[in-house]
């Protein structure tokens, strides 16, 4: 009926909001549907971290609330968010448009913060009586027992050195990564209810199992042999190599003295650190010489640019070809086609009292030599399969010590990853990982919506105290700043509720739910125009043809 | 009170002395002096609680008139002629809408050639278009009819038209007797609309309606009118009781009881005819008139009952129906289907011409004789007539019509 | 409340330009974010697809309802609002609302405002709205006459640029060389041959009134603001919204907000403050387009881009029409500009 008031006119006069009768859906040829799809940050972290879920909430203002959701994943965010590489940052959709949310910065935030407030993350299985051995309490040793203690089992870490850390602590150097913040993480792991036992070298595997009745063991010794090569020399000076000194900072008591002149022989971030570290140790001179150029160096560029500004002179394309003494013989090299270097018969000299090799380490697997079924690859790597499992069954391995990109990200995902993989072994099943969701790639997004706000800079240490101490180059973001970071998120793929198929839908028919929890549609109205799809800054709606 | 006053001012009183609380005015002749008059009283404070609204044409004028009522407001406007049909479209539209404004026309002629005297063409152009429309005979009855509308309009909701002759009523300066306030209270009730803007209850009004209903809208339009048929007697009796004189209703009889012929006419022309009447009665000749009150609805039974003893009805015509006659010729003939009487049409007085009674009453004489054509022009100028048509055909460039005319006439007077 | 959104803080994930947000503080937010939005026009209605109309009418209604409280009433001319609201049996409006004829909108509306102020209910107040037909066309003389006597309406002008309607003809504010189906894209000169528009805002101002204001639906924050100040205020107001209409332009239905965006960002569709004849405020184009981006998303321009090749001379007027109105209203800072 047209009205119910029977004195109003008839068909003229209509009741308020009667259209409600008439169900438009009818129309519709597509349909709306939200989807959530997978961040590329997310995607590309190989801790395998859910970013744009903790940045999410860290939006909220609310770190605590992040914080859990990111320790989900990785037991040390003050850690990573100082040393990690953030391949997430190169894959962050917003630097298409200003520049890549500063994911680290937000992360160290959150870690420090977790530090200073003494946050402790949440149990989330009971006991299962099970018994893990971890070898090595580098990065991976370490998020493997954090996240087996998670799933309830009884850990207990072996490691050779007399402290914990693996390389974050005797290869990056203080002034990347603060001792008390690494202490104060492996603390809370080990507070977490994991045993963590010093100076105790693991050499007889089988024994674990066998004597000692662990019902799983995890290694991850990392890559510790320095590689060498042989370099003719009359009488050479002092020739040391990185990865020991790099140790001795951290274990001598003693300030190490290196000489007046260093030349650092490689290109990766550990000649960078060592060079960096000669230059506050007092060396007027700290030169790192390479063979190729730097678009082809294995370090990464902001850590040349950094030991450049730090007055570390970089002699590319170099090869070493003689000592004397002091006096280096060194050759030009040239790049060919393929991205060779190329020796051009053209030399120079370089005066310096040490040379420091950084061409990198070598796994030391002697102690694994003997453990049947385990494969050792050409690299000198350990093989493992799918499961993360050696040929040794119920030995599982991860880290620098299995083929894969040597980091602490990359480690602490191995560590991750081991685990669920040693909890379903443990019960007898597979562990399955979750179906990854489409990646939720820029031209989805519409990014109209988003203001212009480029990142934000971390304050750096002035140069006078980066040249001649070790304090932490790289400053912390304060509470408002990382605020304004993790807000520069545009949380692609994924609904954050800014309204806005709520308010462009010509149809009135997206219903709004509430705080947290997005909006439905009302396909009884909806005609299937896509205007929400289309308007969605973050690409959370998708158009489906309709069922006929 | 009794007033010596010109008929504009007499109806713009009356108006006022109904408390309408939107009046609209745009100027047309011959009824401009009646807006003029509701303002002038709006400015001077004596109507108080009343938006006087100058509006930029006549098309707004029922424009406003719309809003304001259908938001509640009672209201008022006027126009004449061309105004009328600029303001067409809305004229139909506030019938639709079941709005009861109230509308005098100053009833004059449609242009071209333009000409601001009286006839009744611009009425007759919307008789169609749902309003009730109400012809005065005098100017007392103007005022009258007035006070009847807004409490007829209101109660059918309905808007109602009263039609006074331009210039012949509305420049007329004669006794009145205007009511006073408390008369006028007593007799015309609080606007209670049926549907209104209103916040509190958010109908949509005007919708657009197909044709599964629209039949049914406008068989109640029909309805509406018959209804009518029914109230405007009842309210004129009300109105007799209160201001102690008949006024109004259907239709007015005189002399045409056993009559054999009797003139049917609108307005003010009845007077004249009235006249006539009476001195050939005077003459022995059973002749009578009736004047008819409301033209919509039309009274059909009242009329028909009114005619039954005539032989011939003589239907005095303000306007043509180029092709047809007379409007309201036809509409008679449909009150006599059946009945035996013939019905002659005399077009009459268009443009203002004098009705002259001697012409009245040869007209009437040879009705009584039969001796009529079924259209009659009275007063016809056949001389001019035959010119110009001998002009047309022979001069294909033959010009404009009403100019040549006014030549001939010249000639023709030599 | 009224505080433009231009001014207001940056809220920079999501900028002040989406609906709302969880994290804008709630006065930041649009009427539209809220869950208790009037929904002037509820769902149900008969528009097509993307129809822009329907949702400017929506944004622009339900900011007014929230500035007044709910003591609004709506006057509609004829046209597609009309029709797609309230087919009998069913009407999609849920505020007092009176359609009455295609040409005087205006003129009621100044009706109902003033039975409104005789019966002292100074709280209710009272929208016009019609199509670009209805204005700038046969209501051209209803409205001129509502805004010479100052009357206490604000009238919206939802400007699709044609007839739609009555399926697409050319009206006064038709933009060049768009085929309509009076001005086909056919012979010589195809599509509309003469006129730029009839520029209503600008003759709106003309008329000294206080408040005259361009609105889009690609910009919610800046016709909210607008529409909230224009409640705030009494006497003739104007608000002329553009909103896209696939069906007559052509364009995708979901990409009706976009076309908007791009008539802003191109400076072809300038929006602006004006009050009592003068320009007050004016939106700074953001990311600017040429106009060809923006005409070519849309059909009615197909024949300025024949496979034989681009029409480079209309195009040209066009872009010239842009280039002045960005000069005309400084729509760009100086340095963008150049
Ligand atoms: C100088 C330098 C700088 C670096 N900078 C970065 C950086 O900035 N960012 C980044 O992501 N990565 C960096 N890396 C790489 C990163 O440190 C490593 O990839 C990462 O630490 C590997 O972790 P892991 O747990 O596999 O091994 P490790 O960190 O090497 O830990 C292995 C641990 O196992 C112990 N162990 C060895 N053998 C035994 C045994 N038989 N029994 C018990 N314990 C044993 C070791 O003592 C050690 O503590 C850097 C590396 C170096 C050398
Ligand atoms: C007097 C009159 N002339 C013509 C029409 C037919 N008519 C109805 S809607 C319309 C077009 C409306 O165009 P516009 O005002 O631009 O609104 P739109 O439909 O485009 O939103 C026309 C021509 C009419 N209803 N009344
Ligand atoms: S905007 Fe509304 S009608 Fe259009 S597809 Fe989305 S929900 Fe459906
Ligand atoms: S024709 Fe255009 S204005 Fe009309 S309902 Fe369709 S999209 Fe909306
Ligand atoms: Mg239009």
């Amino acid at each position: 009926m047209s009205n119910t008031d029977p004195k109003l006119p008839y068909a003229i006069t209509l009741d308020p909001g009667t259209s409600l009768a008439n169900h438009t859906g009818s129309w519709r040829t597509f349909m709306p549907v939200y989807r959530d799809a997978l961040p590329p940050c997310n995607n590309a972290c190989p801790a395998g971290e859910n970013i744009q879920g903790w940045l999410y909430h860290a939006e909220e203002g609310n770190y605590q609330a992040a914080w859990n959701v990111l320790v989900q994943d990785n037991p040390m965010p003050a850690i990573m968010g100082r040393v990690c590489y953030h391949p997430c940052e190169s894959a962050c959709n917003r630097k298409d448009l200003d520049e890549a949310v500063a994911v680290h910065a937000v992360e160290r935030f959150l870690g420090d913060e977790a530090l200073k407030q003494g946050w402790m993350p949440e149990a989330t299985h009971a006991d299962t009586g099970k018994r893990v051995l971890v070898v090595g309490a580098g990065p991976s040793g370490l998020s493997a027992a954090y996240h087996l203690r998670r799933l309830g089992h009884a850990v207990t870490i072996r490691e050779a050195g007399p402290m914990a850390g693996g390389m974050m602590r005797f290869g990056i150097p203080k002034y990347r990564l603060p001792r008390d913040i690494l202490d104060g993480e492996i603390a809370r792991i080990v507070n977490f209810g994991v045993t963590l036992e010093l100076n105790q070298k693991v050499e007889d595997i089988p024994a674990a199992f066998e004597s000692e009745g662990f019902d799983a063991v995890f290694i991850a010794v990392g890559a510790h042999l320095a590689k060498r090569i042989d370099i003719p020399a009359h009488a050479a000076g002092r020739i040391l190599d990185a990865a020991s000194v790099l140790h001795d900072m951290e274990t001598s008591p003693e300030p190490l003295q290196l000489g007046r002149r260093v030349i650092v022989y490689g290109g990766g971030n550990t000649a960078m650190d060592v060079a960096r570290t000669a230059k506050r140790l007092g060396a007027e001179e700290a030169m790192i010489v390479y063979r190729r150029s730097r678009t082809e160096m294995p370090a990464h560029d902001f850590e040349a640019t950094e030991a450049e500004q730090e007055g570390v002179l970089i002699h590319w394309l170099r090869t070493i070809k003689h000592i004397d003494e002091t006096t280096f013989t060194v050759e030009k090299m040239e790049i060919d086609a393929n991205g060779r270097p190329q020796a051009t018969g053209e030399f120079e000299t370089l005066e310096a009292d040490t040379l420091i090799m950084a061409l990198g380490q070598d796994v030391d697997t002697s102690f694994l030599q003997s453990v049947p079924g385990v494969k050792i690859a050409r690299d000198g790597v350990v093989d493992v399969d799918e499961h993360m499992m050696t040929g040794y069954t119920g030995l599982f391995a991860g880290g620098d010590m299995v083929p894969s990109e040597r980091t602490v990200t990359v480690a602490v995902g191995h560590g991750k990853k081991a685990a669920h993989h040693i909890d379903a072994w443990l019960k007898g099943q597979t562990y399955v990982k979750p179906a990854k969701h489409p990646l939720a790639a820029f031209d989805k997004l519409n990014t109209w919506y988003y203001d212009d706000a480029p990142q934000l800079v971390q304050p750096q240490l002035d140069i006078i105290r980066r040249q001649t101490s070790f304090d932490e180059v790289i400053g912390d973001l304060d509470e408002s700043t990382a605020l304004f970071e993790a807000r520069r998120c545009l949380s692609c793929g994924n609904c954050f509720e800014c309204d806005n198929c709520y308010g462009v839908c010509p149809d009135n028919a997206v219903k709004k739910l509430g705080p947290g929890k997005r909006f439905e549609f009302l396909y009884d109205f909806c005609k299937g125009c896509g205007l929400c799809a289309a308007e969605c800054p973050c690409g959370a709606i998708d158009m489906i043809p309709e069922a006929s | 009170m009794h007033h010596q006053i010109e008929g504009s001012e007499a109806v713009a009183r009356a108006v006022a002395l109904c408390r309408p609380e939107v009046v609209c005015a745009y100027p047309i002749t011959p009824q401009t002096h009646i807006v003029e008059g509701v303002g002038a009283l709006v400015k001077k404070g004596q109507l108080t609680d009343c938006e006087f609204i100058n509006v930029e044409s006549e098309f707004a004028a029922l424009s406003v008139a719309i809003g304001a009522s259908a938001a509640g407001a009672r209201t008022y406007t006027a126009t004449a002629s061309q105004g009328l049909l600029f303001m067409a479209e809305a004229v139909y539209n506030a019938a639709g809408l079941g709005l009861p404004i109230v509308m005098t026309i100053g009833n004059r002629a449609i242009g071209a050639p333009i000409n601001i005297w009286n006839d009744h063409s611009d009425s007759m152009s919307m008789r169609d278009a749902g309003w009730i429309q109400l012809y005065a005979e005098t100017n007392q009855e103007a005022v009258d009819l007035h006070i009847q509308a807004f409490r007829l309009a209101e109660e059918l909701s309905c808007p109602v038209m009263v039609c006074m002759d331009g210039f012949i009523l509305t420049h007329a300066y004669e006794r009145i007797d205007l009511p006073s306030q408390q008369e006028v209270d007593a007799f015309l009730p609080r606007f209670e609309p049926v549907q209104v803007l209103d916040p509190a209850h958010p109908y949509s009004i005007g919708a657009m309606v197909g044709p599964e209903a629209f039949t049914e809208v406008r068989y109640l339009a029909h309805d509406k009118q018959v209804q009518a048929l029914q109230l405007i007697p009842e309210i004129g009796q009300v109105f007799s009781e209160v201001f102690g004189r008949a006024s109004g209703g259907l239709i007015h009889e005189y002399k045409s009881d056993g009559a054999e012929t009797i003139v049917v006419a609108l307005g003010s022309v009845n007077g004249t005819i009235k006249e006539v009447i009476d001195v050939m009665r005077g003459d022995g000749l059973a002749i009578g008139s009736v004047s008819i009150c409301s033209f919509r609805p039309f009274p059909l039974d009242e009329l028909r009952d009114a005619l039954k003893s005539a032989k011939r009805v003589v239907v005095i015509e303000k306007n043509l129906a180029p092709g047809l006659g007379g409007v309201l010729a036809s509409n008679v003939r449909m009150a006599l289907r059946g009945a035996t009487a013939t019905v002659y049409t005399v077009i009459a007085g268009l443009g203002g011409r004098p009705i002259l009674m001697n012409s009245l009453h040869d007209v009437f004489i040879a009705a009584s004789e039969d001796k009529l054509t079924d259209v009659q022009f009275l007063d016809l100028n056949q001389a001019v007539v035959d010119l110009e048509l001998e002009r047309a055909r022979t001069t294909r460039h033959s010009g404009p019509t009403a100019e040549s005319i006014l030549r001939q006439n010249a000639k023709v007077g030599e | 409340m009224t505080e433009h959104p231009s001014q207001s803080v940056k809220f920079y994930q999501t900028g002040t330009h989406t609906v709302g947000n969880r994290l804008l503080d709630e006065t930041k937010r649009t009427v539209q974010a809220s869950v208790d939005r009037s929904n002037a026009i509820t769902s149900g209605h008969r528009a097509c697809q993307g129809c822009g109309e329907a949702l400017g009418a929506r944004y622009a209604l339900d900011s007014a309802m929230r500035a007044t409280d709910g003591q609004l009433v709506a006057v509609n001319a004829t046209g597609c609002l009309e029709v797609f609201t309230t087919p009998y049996p069913e009407t999609s409006w849920q505020l007092p609302w009176l359609h009455s004829l295609f040409g005087n909108a205006p003129a009621v509306a100044t009706g109902v405002a003033a039975a409104f102020r005789v019966k002292g209910r100074k709280d209710v107040r009272v929208i016009a709205q019609g199509g670009d037909g209805s204005t700038t066309d046969i209501g051209f003389g209803c409205l001129s006459g509502m805004f010479e006597r100052n009357d206490d309406v604000l009238y919206i002008c939802y400007d699709n640029e044609a007839y739609m309607n009555t399926g697409v003809q050319r009206s006064s504010a038709t933009p060049p060389f768009a085929r309509t189906a009076t001005t086909q894209a056919i012979g010589e000169a195809p599509g509309n041959v003469f006129g730029t528009g009839k520029n209503l805002p600008l003759i709106a101002m003309a008329h000294n009134i206080p408040y005259v204001a361009t609105a889009s639906v690609a910009d919610l924050h800046d016709l909210e603001y607008k529409v909230t100040k224009a409640m705030g205020m009494r006497g003739a107001r104007y608000i002329h919204i553009l909103v896209p209409c696939p069906l007559g332009w052509g364009s995708a239905s979901d990409a009706t907000i976009q076309v908007a965006r791009l008539a802003i960002e191109s400076g072809l569709f300038p929006l602006f403050e004006a009050e009592h004849g003068e320009v007050t405020q004016v939106s700074k184009i953001r990311r600017r387009v040429m106009a060809e981006d923006y005409l070519k998303v849309q059909k009615r321009f197909a024949h300025l881009f024949r496979k034989e090749g681009k029409d480079v001379d209309k195009i040209a007027v066009v872009q010239r029409m842009a280039d002045h109105n960005i000069k005309r209203f400084g729509l760009m800072d100086e340095e963008t500009a150049q």
